[in-house]
Order: C-alpha cells, then sequence, then structure tokens
C-alpha cells in the first residue's frame, strides 16, 4: 500500500508498503530517514523514539498506515539542516555519547521532556528516560546532559 | 494483509462484521509487537485510532464512560481524581511512550492475566461495553475474561468503552516487578473501598489463569472494618483479610516467581493496600 505522512514538515510518500510494518521500517529502510534505531522491535529500548502528531512514541509500535496523513517528527527534524538542537549540543558537551546507539531515541525523549517540565528534579528526569536504554554510559553522562540541556534552557526554545 | 481504516465507529463495527478475522489494533503495543516478530500474520488490520469518539471520556450521572482508546497517559492526567485505582495502575505501566500509546481497550483485548488495568477495574466493578452490528452488551469485568489471553468478546464484537463509577472513597493499586518501570506483574492488586454501600472491591493480577476478584475477601473486609467509628483497624482483621486474598489466588510458578511467592506477595500487597486505603478514609 501506499503511505504518505507529514516528516519533518515535510509531505513524504512511501509506496510498496507491507500493510503490517511499522512507521519504524517506514521511516529507515523506505524514506532514508536511519537516524531513529531498531535495536529491539518491541518497545522495550526506546532507540526508535519519535513524535507523532506530538507525541513521543515507539515508531516500532506504530503501523504504517496509522500514521498516514500524520505529522512525525524524528531526530533528524530536530534542528534545521546542518543544526543541532539544544538537547542534540547538551549530549555532545556532557559526553553523553558512546557508541550512540540509543542517542537519538534518547535525544527525541529528552527534548519532549523538557518541552513539558523545562526544569525536572533528577526523579522526573529517570522516570521521563525509564523507556530508553543505555548500555555504554550507566545513564550519569545522560542525566548530566540532561540537566546541562535544563540550565541552557532547552525546554523553553 | 488488507488494512482497514474506518473513520466511523458504525464503519468499524460493519467492517468487524464482514471481516470477524480482522484483528483490530488501537495503541499498536501488544499486537505490533506480534507482527515484528512474525508471532502473528492476520488476514486484515483494522487500524481504530482513527475514531474520535473511542478516545474520548464522559461523565454521564454516576457513570464514567471510559473510551476503549483513551490513552494511560490521559488516563494519569485527566481521571486520577475520578478513577484513582485505575491511574495508579497507568502509571506503572511500561514506560511514557507505551502510556502514550497503549490503551485500557488493548489491555482487556489481549486479556493477559497480568495486563495492569484489570485489577482496578475489578475492584471498582466496573462493565465492559461489547458492541458489533447486532448490538451492544454490557459485560461485569469479572465475567469479561474466561482464561489466559481468552476473553468472551465475539469475532465481530469490539470494545467499546468501561463504564465505572467514580470512586466513592480510596483506591489503591500495588504491583510486584524487578524494576519501577517496563514491567510485567510478577503479582498485583488493587482495592477500593466503597463507604457509601460499606463495600469493599478487589482485584487480582498475575496470581490466576484469569484477573480476578478475592470475593470472599471483599466481605470479610466489607463485615469488620469499622465504619460507624472510622476507627483504627484491628491487626488481626488485616492479616485475615492478606490471607483470604490470597487464598483467592490460583499462581503458577514461570520465570518471573513462584506460586508460592505470588501467595505471599499478595498477603502482603492486600494488607499494605487496606491499611493505606482506611488511613487514606480516616483522614
Ligand atoms: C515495552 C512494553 C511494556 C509494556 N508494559 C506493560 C505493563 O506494564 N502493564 C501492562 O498491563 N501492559 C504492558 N504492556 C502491554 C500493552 O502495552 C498493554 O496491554 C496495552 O494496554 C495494550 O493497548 P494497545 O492499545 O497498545 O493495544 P493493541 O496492541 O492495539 O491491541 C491489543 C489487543 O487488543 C485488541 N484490541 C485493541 N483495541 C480493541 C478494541 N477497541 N476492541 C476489541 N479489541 C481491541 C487487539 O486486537 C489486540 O488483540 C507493555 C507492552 C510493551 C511493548
Ligand atoms: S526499537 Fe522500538 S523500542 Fe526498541
Ligand atoms: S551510548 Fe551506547 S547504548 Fe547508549
Amino acid at each position: 500500500m501506499r503511505v504518505t505522512c507529514t516528516v519533518n514538515g515535510v509531505d513524504r510518500t512511501a509506496d510498496d508498503v507491507w500493510e503490517g510494518e511499522s512507521l519504524l521500517y517506514v521511516l529507515r529502510e523506505r524514506l532514508g530517514l536511519p537516524g531513529s534505531k531498531n535495536a529491539c522491535e518491541q518497545g522495550e529500548c526506546g532507540s526508535c523514539t519519535v513524535y507523532l502528531d506530538g507525541t513521543a512514541v515507539c515508531a516500532c509500535l506504530v503501523a504504517a498506515g496509522q500514521a498516514a496523513g500524520r505529522d512525525v517528527r524524528t531526530v533528524e527534524g530536530l534542528a534545521p539542516e546542518g543544526g543541532l538542537d539544544p538537547v542534540q549540543r547538551a549530549f555532545l558537551q556532557a559526553g553523553a555519547v558512546q557508541c550512540g546507539f540509543c542517542t537519538p531515541g534518547l535525544i527525541v525523549s529528552v527534548h519532549d521532556l523538557l518541552a513539558h517540565n523545562p526544569q525536572p528534579t533528577d526523579p522526573e528526569i529517570r522516570e521521563a528516560l525509564a523507556g530508553n536504554l543505555c548500555r555504554c554510559t550507566g545513564y550519569e553522562k545522560i542525566m548530566d546532559a540532561v540537566r546541562l540541556a535544563a540550565a541552557d534552557g532547552a525546554g523553553a526554545a | 494483509m488488507d488494512f482497514l481504516n474506518p473513520a466511523t465507529w458504525a464503519d468499524a463495527l460493519k467492517m468487524k462484521a464482514e471481516r470477524p478475522d480482522a484483528v483490530p489494533i488501537a495503541g499498536g503495543t501488544d499486537v505490533m509487537v506480534e507482527l515484528n516478530f512474525h508471532r502473528r500474520r492476520p488476514p486484515a488490520l483494522l487500524d481504530l485510532t482513527r475514531i474520535g469518539e473511542l478516545s474520548t471520556w464522559d461523565l454521564d450521572g454516576d457513570t464514567l464512560r471510559l473510551g476503549a482508546g483513551v490513552s494511560y497517559a490521559r488516563i494519569m492526567a485527566e481521571l486520577g481524581e475520578q478513577l484513582p485505582g485505575l491511574a495508579m495502575a497507568a502509571r506503572t505501566v511500561g514506560s511514557p511512550q507505551i502510556r502514550n500509546r497503549g490503551t485500557v481497550g488493548g489491555n482487556l483485548g489481549s486479556a493477559s492475566p497480568a495486563g495492569d488495568a484489570h485489577p482496578p477495574l475489578l475492584a471498582a466493578g466496573a462493565r465492559v461495553e461489547l458492541a458489533s452490528v447486532r448490538g451492544t452488551r454490557l459485560v461485569p469485568v469479572d465475567e469479561f475474561f474466561t482464561g489466559p489471553k481468552r476473553s468472551v468478546l465475539a469475532p465481530d464484537e469490539l470494545i467499546a468503552a468501561v463504564l465505572v463509577r467514580p470512586a466513592a472513597g480510596p483506591e489503591q493499586f500495588s504491583k510486584i516487578g524487578t524494576r519501577n518501570a517496563m514491567v510485567i506483574a510478577v503479582s498485583s492488586f488493587a482495592l477500593a473501598l466503597h463507604p457509601d454501600r460499606r463495600a469493599v472491591g478487589t482485584g487480582i493480577g498475575s496470581a490466576a489463569p484469569t484477573p480476578r476478584r478475592a470475593a470472599e475477601a471483599e466481605l470479610f473486609a466489607a463485615g469488620q472494618l469499622p465504619w460507624d467509628t472510622l476507627g483504627a483497624l484491628d491487626p488481626d482483621v488485616v492479616r485475615r483479610f492478606g490471607e483470604l486474598v490470597a487464598a483467592a489466588a490460583a499462581p503458577i510458578d514461570d520465570v518471573r516467581g513462584t506460586a508460592a511467592y505470588r501467595r505471599h506477595a499478595l498477603a502482603v500487597m492486600a494488607r499494605r493496600t487496606l491499611t493505606w486505603a482506611w488511613r487514606d478514609l480516616c483522614g
């Protein structure tokens, strides 16, 4: 089937989509947007987190057809081409990226957290990121990055 | 595979009648896992996310009608006052991403003994509204589940809503797992005090082939609680309540825990939730 949706502000169309396919597969394999990562395909790791109509969801658990006509925003669309969102900058500054596989999903989750709660407490950060797994960093640098982004007013942006 | 995307509830019911083999998909948090892992290859998916009325709730007299498609995140944000037990359970589901998508209708549709919405719905005495082109029926939630992942839902039916009275007294929910997030319950327990009727509601999760009530424990507590004086709880009553809740379960040993542990945990959760709820009631 054909699926058309808005991705990062642009109307995109994917053809020959299998009806049982996930939005994540469409983004990565059909629309050339490999930012969202595929690690578990079962909602456990959060590395595929994207905005669907402004709500943070696991793209691996959205059926392609459910995204038709909707607004999708991926990690690639958080900042203008060539630029970085304050959350992305904070991750780099804090050294919160090691292998980087979890990073795109975490960036979207943190972006979402700060949009709703610009000055989160540590327990609030941990709660908000409970669905994003990182096997490398031990999370401390990620906590640093979120605190840094919040201090820089990322949520207000 | 076909992808059916009805825009109205009437269309959805018609499609389900014509294609009883179509698998409904709401938040997709159970269905997509099965598709991604090739555990299921249904001839059709029936997308319910475009039916606006399914993701609304409203209050009609003393009945709250919760649309099957309302997400856990919205239950937490909007229904903490009216359905405190369900809102507490919603807070323990998966992660923010799962709670943004997952629905109570989907939880009932999957009918897992471990589904976290079930115990608070049992404790609150909720009814499930099932609809088809043949009409609508209301099933008390304690008659909805028929076995592990099985329910009375007919092949041509869809779950429209859950009907429940807003809490008239304190409700509590407790869940045992290895982590505070992303956990399928080892066992869980929900309690509701109905001071207006001097009744007690219970719901046991993950400790029997289906979610179930602890009917004997409910009657015992209703008869023994000091409703008139709102005085201190008798420790013997609390202990006996825990024993009766544990006795109502029929747990098994599995990877998440042993039957003996589940019974033990249920007695502890029952005692704690009764103590918390009674304290809430007495202010
Ligand atoms: C990472 C992860 C963590 C999870 N953690 C928890 C947890 O902590 N607690 C918990 O209880 N569950 C958990 N789940 C399971 C799942 O999120 C819940 O069961 C959720 O309520 C399913 O809702 P959904 O809308 O996503 O259902 P879907 O996946 O869309 O559907 C589930 C089932 O219900 C049927 N269905 C859906 N809507 C209807 C309807 N209106 N009428 C008839 N049938 C319908 C579908 O056909 C399917 O069989 C988790 C899942 C994942 C992936
Ligand atoms: S790939 Fe979607 S949550 Fe892991
Ligand atoms: S940096 Fe490697 S998984 Fe997080």
